[in-house]
């Protein structure tokens, strides 16, 4: 029983930060249309920018947080309005490929400037845990939680009770339209991008004390495509349900499948949602006109 | 300028424009067969540039030209050498069988991932064949029976109908047959009516059904015969790294064949093999660089002072000897290429001999794509 | 044998219902015109004949045969090909590319003959060849023949998908507002053509068409329809003076 609990809890954590990631491809997808392939080495940059802050520069944690995030989020605009603005309206495979490079570049970049070694962040949560009915509640697992609760409800908020956020919703639906109306569509997709790589960079903030840090952490955004795709790629809802659903398959393959299943359960959840329902849970199904 | 002048409709279904052109090839052919006597100390690199150009015509056939990205195809490589080095050395069947049933099996490994990626389009496509890569590499690492798992599997060199092809010069002229042979069944079909259903596909599914295409079959078949070259080359890919483990055939290299059919240019056989040229040949060519550039630069600077000059030298030196360099090199030249080539190397050229056999009346514009809204992809 | 025919088609989209109930023949040699406002269901009407969609009820039934449950790449096999609309050409290939694609429906050349192009099927591709060239010598597009699709101005591009069907040699073809984005000159050569079409080369046609000139300078029979209901059946004449094709294009 203990056991199970266990494992609810960190499949949840591990959910969480899958979650967060899936979120971050959503929103540029329904914005753009672009599959950003480079979201989970945002999410490193993220966690070597905070790791920067706390032990090169000596801040506090939640202010090397904040300044991580503002500054992941500040390139992810950069980002947008220097190179992926040109390739809208591209075929996917240009789009794809660009991401893929801006990824190596990325990785490549953080390899020349923090080095190829392994950190660990330093965090207010770590190593501690509170016992509650018999199952060890690691603070740093209920941090990610928290922390992901939050980020949700702000961002919950923020797109539909905010003038901004409808006009991102409104450019993100139709851009021609939404530019006729006044709406400032590239600032706008600027804006996501910001957002996106800020969630991205949370994410990475969060895990970081649980996983470790270092250049190849942003291949855990391929575990979140299986999320977003279970969630149905277009649902921002649906990215965070399936970032869960696959957080807990993962850890519950691990515990009671053959070993190695728990590297590719979510690859196979993700070949097995494609193959059978590729609208994925929350996703509407679309046809093109002719 | 020089014109085509067609006399026959068979004209058109040569393998060459015109006679011109085939006498480029037949020239180009020649120097390939003395260039082991005039570079030996690049035989392995070049040989390496043909086995990856199989792989890139492999990919320029489903990406190119039936329009399914796959990053799924370290996993048919993989898929390849492994069955390859299974058959011939672990169950001793005679090297053109194990290749052949290496393709074979590769074939039928891509039929698997064709048949439920039918239902997939664009993007989705990509990332399942992404899935498909990561679930094949943990199937290397665990099913050590045959592959040897983490341990690895040494290959012992090939020997093709008795005749040891080990050493490299052997080994550049047995890669260099396939890459032909490989180039021309590829052409054969591209000019046959199932290149043009594929090309249909690519460019309208819905079209391309409503003319008799018969979707599932087509696409099915060029996942299956891109697999299949994709097994040919990794059974030559065996041979020529010699050992094989789990984490040679990881996404990186699916990366590295998409860039190759990117930087050569999509849609064209040209592209591909450019493309493997400049993949193959570019990590030579950093390896150089990074004992080169320090100096040059350092001599450069030493016009303002010798210690200037030093101080430089250390810090590129520095620099450039980083061990994450390279991939980041690769992908910022991937990202230039997207911005600002998006035809390729052998778009440029195109545009380059254009620019020649029309002088001076070459229009910039000929080239010029139309500047695109959103197109939305998400109902297809 | 009836030619073609189309019994009690509908379809449902959603909750709507986009056509319900709609009967009509075509004979062969005839030009059947489809006509009526936007969102009547012409198009759906394509789609289901060339089986895009399943309709959700309802039977079509060509020489003969019931083709409602025919697979859409069958279709051209059994003599019907279509243009689109909006247009469905392959853009990065050139126009004989297209043309010679609308072939397909006629490939009797296997793999492995292709992969090793055996002198069999470089005799039929020679052969398709030929068919192309007649459709383009007939549609006149010998100077677009190796031009890229998105090089070519919209006009041309609605004749080379004309073409394309064509090359399929069809005994019906499905024109999808075969007028639509043409200039008044262009619409006259259309049709013209569409004329040739149905003497010179003996194919029924079935026509989507919005432009009132077209439709009664070509058409023998014309079905209006309005949300989803045929509302009038007959010649052009008729059909146009009906009153309540009148009350579904004016309101009222």
């Amino acid at each position: 029983m203990d056991i199970i609990l266990q494992l609810v809890l960190n499949g949840l954590a591990v959910g969480c930060i899958y979650g967060l990631v899936a979120l971050g491809f959503v929103l540029i997808y329904k914005a753009t249309e672009l599959v950003n392939f480079a979201q989970g080495d945002l999410m490193m940059l993220g966690a070597f920018t905070c790791y920067m802050f706390i032990v090169w520069h000596g801040f506090g944690y939640w202010t090397a947080v904040a300044l991580a995030v503002a500054s992941v989020a500040l390139f992810g605009a950069l980002l947008d309005a220097a190179v992926l603005r040109r390739v809208l309206g591209q075929p996917q495979f240009a789009v794809v490929m660009l991401t893929i490079g801006l990824g190596a570049v990325f990785r490549s970049f953080a390899s020349i400037t923090w080095g190829s070694e392994i950190y660990t962040l330093p965090t207010p949560f770590s190593a501690r845990a509170t016992m509650v009915g018999g199952v060890s509640v690691s603070h740093e697992y209920v941090s990610i939680i928290v922390g992901t609760v939050l980020l949700c409800a702000v961002l919950y908020v923020f797109f539909t009770h905010t003038r901004i956020g409808v006009a991102m919703q409104a450019a993100s639906q139709n851009q021609l339209a939404a530019y006729y109306m006044g709406i400032p569509v590239k600032l706008m997709f600027s804006l996501i991008w910001a957002i996106s790589a800020g969630v991205a960079a949370i994410a990475g903030v969060l895990l970081a004390p649980v996983s470790l840090i270092d250049t190849n952490l942003g291949f855990i955004g391929l575990k979140a495509f299986a999320a977003a795709v279970l969630g149905g790629f277009g649902s921002i809802p649906g990215a965070l349900v399936g970032g869960l659903t696959i957080g807990l398959i993962e850890l519950y393959s691990g515990a009671y499948l053959p070993q190695g299943f728990k590297d590719v359960a979510a690859y196979v959840v993700l070949l097995l949602v494609l193959a059978v329902r590729p609208q994925g849970m929350f996703g509407a199904v679309g046809r093109k006109k002719v | 300028m020089r014109f085509a002048f067609k006399t026959s409709y068979a004209q058109d279904l040569g393998l060459f424009r015109d006679r011109v052109q085939r006498n480029a090839y037949i020239a180009l052919f020649l120097a390939l067969l003395v260039l082991p006597r005039l570079v030996p100390e690049y035989l392995g690199d070049l040989s390496l540039v043909f086995i990856y150009g199989l792989c890139g015509v492999s990919l320029m056939v489903l990406a190119g030209y039936t329009g399914l990205v796959s990053l799924g195809h370290s996993a048919f490589l993989g898929i390849g050498a492994y069955a390859h080095v299974y058959f011939a050395q672990d169950l001793g069947v005679p090297w053109v069988v194990a290749v052949a049933l290496a393709a074979a099996v590769t074939a039928a490994a891509g039929v698997l991932v064709g048949l439920p990626a039918l239902r997939m389009t664009g993007v989705y496509l990509t990332i399942a064949t992404l899935a498909f890569a990561l679930i094949i590499q943990e199937v290397f690492t665990r099913w050590d029976r045959v592959t040897g798992g983490l341990k690895g599997k040494p290959v012992q060199k090939a020997v093709v109908f008795g005749l040891p092809l080990g050493h490299e010069v052997g080994f550049y002229f047995l890669c260099l047959a396939f890459l032909i042979a490989g180039l021309w069944l590829t052409s054969n079909l591209l000019r046959s009516p199932t290149g043009r259903a594929w090309v249909a596909i690519r460019d309208s599914e819905v079209a391309a059904q409503s003319m008799g295409v018969n979707l599932a079959v087509y696409k099915t078949m060029a996942f299956a015969y891109s697999a299949g070259l994709m097994g040919v080359a990794g059974a030559l890919f065996a041979h020529k790294i010699g050992f094989l483990a789990p984490d040679i055939f990881s996404v990186l290299l699916s990366i590295q064949f998409l860039l190759m059919v990117a930087v050569g240019g999509l849609g064209s056989l040209h592209g591909a093999v450019y493309g493997a040229v400049f993949v193959a040949m570019l990590p030579v060519v950093i390896s150089q660089a990074r004992d080169a550039v320090p100096v040059w630069l350092g001599q450069v600077f030493a016009v303002f002072g010798r210690e200037a000059g030093r101080a430089v030298f250390s810090l590129v030196d520095r620099f450039v000897k980083q061990p994450g360099l390279e991939p980041g090199i690769f992908g910022l030249i991937l990202v230039l290429f997207i911005l600002f080539e998006p035809l390729g190397v052998y778009g440029r050229w195109r545009k380059i001999t254009l620019f020649f056999s029309t002088f001076p009346l070459y229009k910039h514009a000929t080239f010029k794509r139309q500047k695109s809204y959103m197109r939305s992809e998400r109902l297809r | 044998m009836t030619f073609f025919e189309a019994e009690r088609l509908a379809i449902n989209f959603g909750g709507i219902r986009a056509l319900d109930g709609v009967s009509f023949r075509v004979d062969p040699g005839q030009v059947f015109t489809i006509i009526g406002p936007n969102g009547a269901g012409k198009t759906t009407i394509f789609n289901l004949v060339s089986r895009i969609y399943d309709p959700s009820d309802g039977r079509l039934t060509f020489c003969g045969e019931d083709i409602t449950r025919v697979s859409p790449h069958e279709i051209p096999r059994r003599g019907i090909a279509r243009t689109f609309q909006n247009i469905e050409l392959f853009e990065h290939a050139t126009v004989l590319q297209n043309v010679l694609l609308g072939r397909h429906a006629h490939r009797r050349s296997r793999f492995v003959e292709e992969l090793l192009f055996l002198p069999r099927v470089r005799v039929l591709e020679i052969e398709h060849r030929e068919a192309a060239e007649k459709v383009i010598d007939f549609l006149d597009l010998q100077r677009y023949r190796d031009s890229l699709i998105v090089n070519l101005p919209y006009g041309v591009r609605k004749v080379v998908e004309m073409a394309r069907a064509l090359c399929a040699e069809p005994k019906l073809l499905l024109l999808d507002e075969p007028s639509s984005g043409l200039s008044v000159e262009e619409t006259e050569d259309m049709a013209f053509w569409i004329q040739d079409i149905r003497t010179l080369l003996g194919i029924t046609v079935l026509m989507v068409e919005h432009d009132m000139s077209l439709v009664s300078a070509v058409s023998d029979r014309v079905l209006a329809l309005n949300y989803g209901r045929p509302i009038a059946l007959g010649t052009a004449r008729e059909v146009q003076d009906h009153p309540d094709v009148i009350k579904a294009y004016l309101g009222g």
